[in-house]
């Protein structure tokens, strides 16, 4: 058969995992401390405001359509590239006393001056009290969501684990906005569905080796919980390699051919994919292993015929 | 005998994956450019119609492919956009504006498949282009409207019991109904109590002042904020339906906000002149005892306002409404004799009998036509909120000739206004303003890039995977690529299948996402199997171990995306509960795919018999 990996033996993924943890604090420092600083560049969906996609007849020079917005109505607007040279994406704050469709109007004016050949392609105005509450819904739902997955695991397997797995989700949740914070890469609702999807999938990673350690520590007799994590580790890596491939051809095909509009979806996917799968073990399985997990916790067997009695019946 | 599966549950996966691709089948067809007509009050569609319409186009010489009778409404199939718009004009010359004609573009799923419950996906906004409202009801105007009718009530009420009281007013704290005596605030508050169950009166007294405090009861609080969402999003649909836009959304969103989707609008500066405006009329009667004198110096009594009249001068009215526009059933634009502008009203039953009271008691009195509109003035309350200014006006004033029934004429409008005003009144009044809390555009050209972009995704991300299986795992990759294909195919044919469904543009980036993700299944239960060879286990044992093992292992995985696909759902908007969704169904048909569908192929060939070797 072939293989990606022809692992002989165990590999000892947790001698290095104090140094590597390590590394994980001081990234996870790291993006809370860019938060902190440099915030998040919060998207038109939470703070409100207007955007005005168009798309030119010929390649447009942004600093000659930035000095045509001359208005105070388009004061402060951002103008950018949107995916090629004709395609211009400008964003306007909410402007006390101002309509957003007199907003519009002014940056069309200005835009068919530099080029009388362009068309409108996108109007999309928020109300800033709508923003407001859809980012305090969208903070909701990522703590619902680690709530949800804590009390599932625990009920699961066991709560050392689940606080491993919450805490490997919080790791890579944080990063994923740390980066975003750092490049200050836009965070539209997009984003926000790409984050809660990076916990769902680096959830996935996480459960795959806790299954195999929950097995094995039922299996081998011998053994400190450390060998049975590094057993089960090594078990699962070319499942891990494979998978994380697989989902990382159809994220990147995504970021590359998907468009514009989901860009920000593609990033978050392509961050929480590389950070997932790395603290599915450096932070997940280690932390549980910190926490002292060893064989009696995983004694009840009933859970295991739970899965075996459903064999009869699915596959 | 292992990995043998009984017969029935073949069966059963072949019928499960027939059922998804049959139903996957109507997207196959794409859209005929089609016309709808739909009629407005008092018109109807039916089978002459039909005919009408048909022998108009067959003038014209524009070839029907089909046309449809379904619900009142009329759906004319014809063959390219070009032929749409002749077809679109020629049908709307004829019919008159008795009837809506709008372009539309309907699902070219044939007959016998759409007899079945066939029908493509449907697609989001993002996708087909459109413009998307978030509407907010102004509350504190549907409650200020309530009090004042609570009021007038009050006034009546106690005057027909013949309790004595000093005055009635609006006040923040509550309506203040005043006293002389302690004696009649304790009738009125008997008298009250036993008669509306929905306000709480409260002895407000002090010292001299004989006081009682009415305010509204939580429950019918609530029960007025219900009310006026709920006739604010019949009066939209209304609106929308006069605009003429195929399959437009009206929807309530929480409490006080309702989202309205026009697909293929793109003149929204009108479609929010119509949706936002607010205009509606009442009727009051004048104050004859307020004279030029008394109006100038504002000195009206308490139960009389002073308004200032659209063609000049100011007028006293009193504050009671004798009727409202939510009766109005029917308003024409039309001419007088002098060929005046006017606007013919006609009354719902209701309206009429109040209306032919009110003016049976009023012959040779002066009654006003108060015109009402809220304008956003661009302005935002503390809250983030829209501001709207009220604007009344005083239309006309005629004396009331007769007694008038459910027919009656307003005149003192221009055109233009007399043609706004009965639109507006045809599509009812809303009850209280909205304002335009989000807008979203979205030009067809975008939505046709979008489709494409994704297409081309799924595509690229497909066509790798696909190739990567069978490399790695050969005869297995096969039919992990053949559960792909099936899966992709089942969430196509589930989307289609349920009628909320939208497809947006992150909803095929949750298909490509399952692409990616379902492989998991198959890697798991391929890995395990591997290695079960690899310990020495028998070819059918390691198929038997592979799938058991890997069964619970990839039921938490996935029960555990599928926990925060849900909550993305209950949190996320339009595209993002369109993600949700596709995620949802594609964990779903994914993992049984990947778990009995490859498992039935498995065991029918290398299952129950002597193998040396497996291809993996």
């Amino acid at each position: 058969m072939f293989e990606i990996l022809s692992i002989k033996g165990t590999i000892n993924f947790l001698r290095h995992a104090v140094a590597i943890s390590a590394l994980s604090l001081v990234l996870v420092i790291g993006s809370l401390a860019s938060l902190a600083v440099n915030g998040i560049n919060w998207g038109l969906d939470f703070t409100g405001g207007t955007v005005v996609e168009m798309e030119f007849k010929n390649p447009v020079d942004l600093n000659q359509l930035r000095a045509a917005l001359t208005s105070d109505e388009t004061d402060g607007a951002v103008v950018q590239n949107f995916g090629s040279s004709r395609d211009v994406l400008i964003r306007l704050p909410v402007k006390e006393g101002v309509k957003s469709d007199l907003q519009v109007a002014h940056v069309m004016e200005a835009a068919a001056k530099v080029d009388p050949g362009v068309s409108q392609k996108r109007v999309e105005f928020v109300g800033p009290q709508v923003g407001k509450e859809l980012a305090e819904q969208g903070g909701l739902a990522v703590l619902v969501a680690l709530i949800c997955i804590l009390i599932y695991v625990s009920f699961r397997f066991e709560w050392r684990l689940a606080l491993g797995s919450v805490a490997a989700l919080a790791h890579d949740v944080i990063i994923t906005l740390g980066v975003f914070s750092l490049f200050q890469l836009e965070f539209d609702l997009t984003v926000l569905a790409g984050v809660l999807t990076v916990v769902g999938y680096s959830l996935n990673d996480t459960i795959v080796v806790f299954d195999r350690i929950r097995e094995n520590f039922l299996k081998m007799r011998k053994g400190t919980p450390e060998d049975v994590v590094n057993n089960s580790i090594t078990q699962t890596m070319s499942r891990t390699i494979i998978t994380t491939g697989t989902t990382l051809v159809v994220v990147v095909a995504l970021f590359l051919k998907g468009g514009t509009m989901i860009h920000g979806f593609a990033t978050a996917l392509l961050m929480g994919i590389f950070v997932g799968t790395f603290s599915s073990i450096y932070v997940a399985s280690f932390l549980a292993v910190k926490l002292g997990i060893n064989r009696e916790h995983m004694m009840p067997v009933e859970i295991e015929k739970e899965g075996a009695d459903q064999d009869a019946l699915m596959p | 005998m292992l990995n043998k599966y009984p017969m029935w549950k073949n069966l059963m996966v072949a019928l499960i994956i027939a059922v998804g691709a049959f139903y996957a089948i109507p997207n196959l067809f794409g859209e005929d450019h089609a016309v709808q007509v739909v009629a407005t009050r008092g018109a109807e569609v039916n089978a002459s119609t039909q005919s009408e319409v048909t022998d108009i186009l067959s003038a014209k010489g524009i070839a029907v492919k089909r046309s449809e009778l379904e619900n009142g409404q009329l759906l004319v199939r014809v063959a390219d956009a070009d032929q749409q718009l002749l077809a679109k004009e020629a049908i709307a010359e004829v019919l008159g504006d008795k009837y809506i004609v709008a372009l539309n573009l309907a699902p070219a799923t044939p007959q016998w498949l759409e007899s079945m419950g066939g029908s493509p996906m449907k697609l989001g906004l993002d996708l087909r282009g459109g413009v998307h409202f978030l509407m907010e009801v102004d509350m504190s105007e549907a409650i200020r409207k309530m009090t004042e009718a609570k009021i007038a009530d009050f006034r009546t009420d106690l005057r027909g019991e013949k309790i004595r009281y000093a005055g009635i007013r609006n006040t923040p704290k509550g309506i203040e109904i005043k006293f002389r005596d302690a004696e009649n605030l304790a009738k009125a508050e008997r008298f009250l109590k036993s008669r509306t169950n929905e306000m709480v009166f409260v002895d407000a007294s002090s010292g001299s002042d004989f006081m009682l405090l009415a305010n509204m009861s939580e429950i019918y609080l609530k029960q007025v904020k219900e009310e006026a969402l709920q006739q604010n999003i019949t009066t939209l649909r209304n609106r929308v339906n006069e605009l003429g836009v195929a399959e437009p959304v009206v929807q309530r969103q929480g409490a006080e906000r309702i989202i309205v989707e026009l697909p293929g609008v793109q003149d929204t500066a009108r479609a929010k002149d119509i949706l936002g405006a607010t205009a509606s009329i009442e009727f009051h009667m004048v104050d004859e005892k307020a004279d030029a004198a008394a109006i100038a110096a504002g000195r009206v009594s308490p139960g009389s306002q002073i308004y200032d009249r659209r063609q000049g001068g100011k007028v006293a009215l009193h504050k009671e409404v004798m009727l409202t526009g939510d009766h109005i059933q029917g308003a024409q634009p039309s001419f007088d004799e002098y060929s005046r502008p006017q606007v013919s009203i006609n009354l719902d039953s209701k309206g009429g009998s109040i209306f032919s009271n009110v003016t049976k008691d009023n012959i040779g009195k002066p009654m006003a036509t108060l015109f009402i509109e809220y304008k956003d003035n661009g302005a935002k309350n503390p809250d983030g909120s829209v501001k709207m200014d009220k604007i009344e006006e005083v239309i006309s004033v005629a004396t009331i000739q007769a007694r008038l029934g459910r027919n009656f004429v307003i005149t003192g409008l221009d055109h233009s206004e007399a043609q706004n005003l009965a639109l507006l009144l045809r599509a009812g009044a809303l009850i209280a303003p909205v304002s335009i809390v989000e807008e979203r555009t979205i030009g067809p050209s975008l939505g046709a890039e979008n489709i494409d972009n994704g297409l081309q995704a799924m595509i690229w991300g497909m066509a790798v995977v696909l190739i990567f299986m069978l490399v790695y795992y050969r005869g297995f990759g096969l039919i992990a690529n053949l559960a792909l294909t099936a899966n992709l195919v089942m969430v196509v044919g589930v989307m289609s299948m349920i009628p909320g469904a939208v497809l947006t543009l992150p909803g095929i980036a949750g298909m490509v996402l399952t692409v990616g993700m379902a492989v998991d299944g198959n890697v798991l239960i391929y890995e395990r199997i591997r290695e079960e060879l690899r310990a020495g286990r028998s070819v059918q044992q390691a198929i038997h171990e592979g799938y058991g093992n890997a069964f619970s292992t990839i039921a938490d995985a996935n029960i555990t995306t599928f926990m925060t696909a849900l909550i993305l759902f209950a949190v996320g908007t339009g595209a993002v509960k369109g993600f949700a969704v596709t995620l949802m169904i594609g964990i779903a048909t994914s993992m049984f795919t990947a778990i009995v569908g490859t498992r039935s192929i498995v065991n029918a060939i290398w299952g129950g018999k002597r193998v040396k070797k497996l291809s993996i």
